[in-house]
């Protein structure tokens, strides 16, 4: 009797046993399978890009790549650097001053894709529309940002977002 | 239905000593050739049909074209362009496939209105109708990645705008977005997910028709009366009657959608995706093809993101609940007075969606796509629970038999 109560927790305990390691290794195998669509190695290592500044003049704006996306360097003439900061912080749909989203007021880095449904908001090339607030007019849904790349007007819910990004020498800056 | 006895007698010693071991003939003789259907299915109970000849062409151009076509971010444009003008006959396969797409969609919608006409969701098809929004769904995933594939400008910033759809989930949003990419933004990897999702998908697709069809086995057809099937005088077999008149609808179907792929084979399509995909130039106007038009006016009548992408997702999965959100005691919209208009409002509230669809998200537009979604919800979760409860319905007639052929025939005939 006794025995066949120990024959009982042990077969429990097997069964208890045998149940988990399959599930951990099920869990175990099936992690491969979904992390391979994740960015790999090939696509981290091209993580940082270094841009130099010095051939850009006030006024203009240059588009690169990192990590595959649009980054937008813009060097802020004087009247764009005091549009920006004179709005009341308060007022903006996503509050942020504009000492906050750059490192030296005449530039300003954004990542180039509208944060509503990553379309390309226009604004770089001379001849584009800018929007109601002189940034940026995205033409998929309409958003519109300011000279600091903050929303504006529209659908999308932030602002353009600011990649990270250092100084290396005066002109040149570090992407990543 | 299913259990009918088939009249199979297998006609050689091959068969029988087939019939022994594997009764796949006597399957197929139970329920595609003495299978009883009611007598009164009109025209629009061909769509079953049209819709197996649909999916039986998309399976072969697709797999044609895959053979021929390459899956890299690099390539992917000009190996299209390779099909179009240099592979034997490869611009007729791929346009029959596109315009395939758009002739799919199409009959599925008419078969869907006809289901919610007839009340062909109500008890006890419940399951025949679930597996069915199964397939509508799997097919809109299907024919979006699909039209991922030319990697035009369209194709690519369609993708880009849906996978962004994604990132309107709380907290995990952004990690979800880049593991569907494969990287920081949309690109080679995702081009190669999308190719073999869509090779597979279309088998997913035959799967969910297979049980549709033997959950439809199961309970029988529906029919314009919405009266089941009483005795045998309200059935024909499924052979020759059937299969005639399925015949000659899936022939006049194939009218039009030879004569799209002939004479306009590009009219349903958009010119940009004319253009290699440009990951830094977004076109000025992005329009989703025209079966996703309704969905898109439901998505961007909404002010908020996270909400807008619920609303759209919701649009769908709404369908699979209305078996018990119905709440008459009858099927057919027929015999439903009270009920009638407000289905036509909805059948004039998604034409509606989809013209909105196409136009900016602005002014009046913007103002009549939000009256036009909240209709839309307001049709499954208000009228069809409310309506039911209150309504009086015409007299229905007491079998199939009776509306075919008046009660003073069927009551002789059985005298």
């Amino acid at each position: 009797m006794s025995s066949d109560q120990n024959d009982v927790g042990r077969r429990d305990f097997l069964m208890v046993a045998a149940g988990s390691f399959a599930a951990v290794g099920g869990a175990a195998a099936l992690w491969p399978l979904i992390d391979q669509m994740n960015p790999d190695a090939s696509a981290k290592a091209l993580a940082s890009v270094e841009v130099d500044l010095a051939p850009i003049k006030d006024g203009q704006a240059i588009t690169i790549m990192w990590r595959g996306k649009p980054v937008f360097i813009r060097k802020r003439t004087a009247q764009e650097i005091a549009a920006a900061e004179e709005v009341d912080v308060n007022d903006l749909p996503d509050p942020q001053s504009d000492s906050a989203r750059v490192e030296k007021p005449e530039w300003l880095v954004l990542i180039g894709i509208c944060t509503h449904l990553g379309c390309i908001p226009r604004g770089q090339a001379a001849g584009d529309l800018h929007g109601d607030f002189g940034g940026w007019f995205c033409p998929c849904h309409g958003s519109h940002y300011d000279t600091s790349g903050r929303i504006r007007k529209g659908p999308a819910p932030r602002n353009l977002e600011v990649p990270p990004y250092a100084f290396v020498t005066d002109s040149k800056i570090k992407i990543g | 239905m299913s259990d009918h006895s088939s009249s199979y007698v297998p006609s050689n010693g091959f068969t029988r000593w087939l019939d022994e071991r594997l009764p796949v003939l006597r399957m197929m003789h139970g329920q595609f050739i003495d299978f009883p259907t009611p007598r009164n299915l009109n025209y629009f109970w061909t769509f079953g049909g049209i819709l197996t000849f649909c999916l039986m062409v998309q399976l072969i151009t697709g797999i044609i074209l895959a053979m021929h076509f390459v899956a890299h971010g690099d390539h992917a444009f000009q190996s299209v362009e390779h099909i179009m003008r240099d592979v034997n006959w490869g611009d007729l396969i791929r346009y029959t496939h596109a315009v395939g797409a758009s002739m799919f969609f199409l009959a599925a919608y008419i078969h869907m209105f006809r289901g919610l006409y007839y009340g062909s969701y109500k008890s006890p098809r419940e399951i025949l109708w679930i597996l069915g929004v199964m397939i509508i769904l799997v097919m809109i995933i299907t024919a979006f990645m699909g039209y991922s594939l030319p990697w035009g400008q369209m194709s690519f910033w369609a993708v880009t705008v849906i996978t962004n759809l994604f990132t309107a989930i709380p907290f995990v949003g952004e990690s979800i977005t880049q593991w569907i990419w494969g990287g920081y933004s949309v690109g080679d990897p995702t081009l190669n997910r999308l190719f073999s999702l869509h090779y597979l998908f279309p088998f997913v697709i035959a799967a969910l028709v297979g049980l549709h069809i033997w959950a439809l086995h199961v309970v029988g057809s529906n029919n314009p009366t919405g009266v089941e099937v009483k005795t045998e005088k309200d059935t024909v077999s499924f052979f020759p009657f059937y299969i005639i008149k399925d015949g000659f609808a899936v022939i006049m179907f194939a009218l039009l959608f030879a004569w799209f792929v002939f004479y306009a084979p590009n009219y349903l399509g958009h010119s940009d995706n004319f253009i290699e995909a440009n990951p830094l130039q977004t076109p000025q106007h992005i329009v989703p093809e025209w079966y996703f038009l309704p969905f898109y006016a439901i998505l961007r009548a909404i002010p908020d993101k996270l909400f807008g992408v619920i609303a759209m997702i919701l649009a769908i999965c709404v369908l699979f609940v209305i078996p018990w959100l119905d709440t008459s005691r009858i099927r057919s919209v027929r015999y439903r007075p009270l009920y009638k208009p407000f289905f036509w409002l909805f059948v004039i509230t998604c034409l509606a969606l989809g013209y909105l669809g196409a136009k900016a998200p602005e002014g009046y537009y913007l103002l009549a796509s939000r009256i036009f979604t909240a209709y839309y919800f307001i049709h499954f979760l208000v009228v069809m629970p409310v309506v039911g409860l209150y309504e009086t319905p015409k007299e229905v007639p007491d079998s199939i038999a009776d509306s075919v052929l008046g009660k003073e025939a069927t009551s002789e005939t059985a005298q």
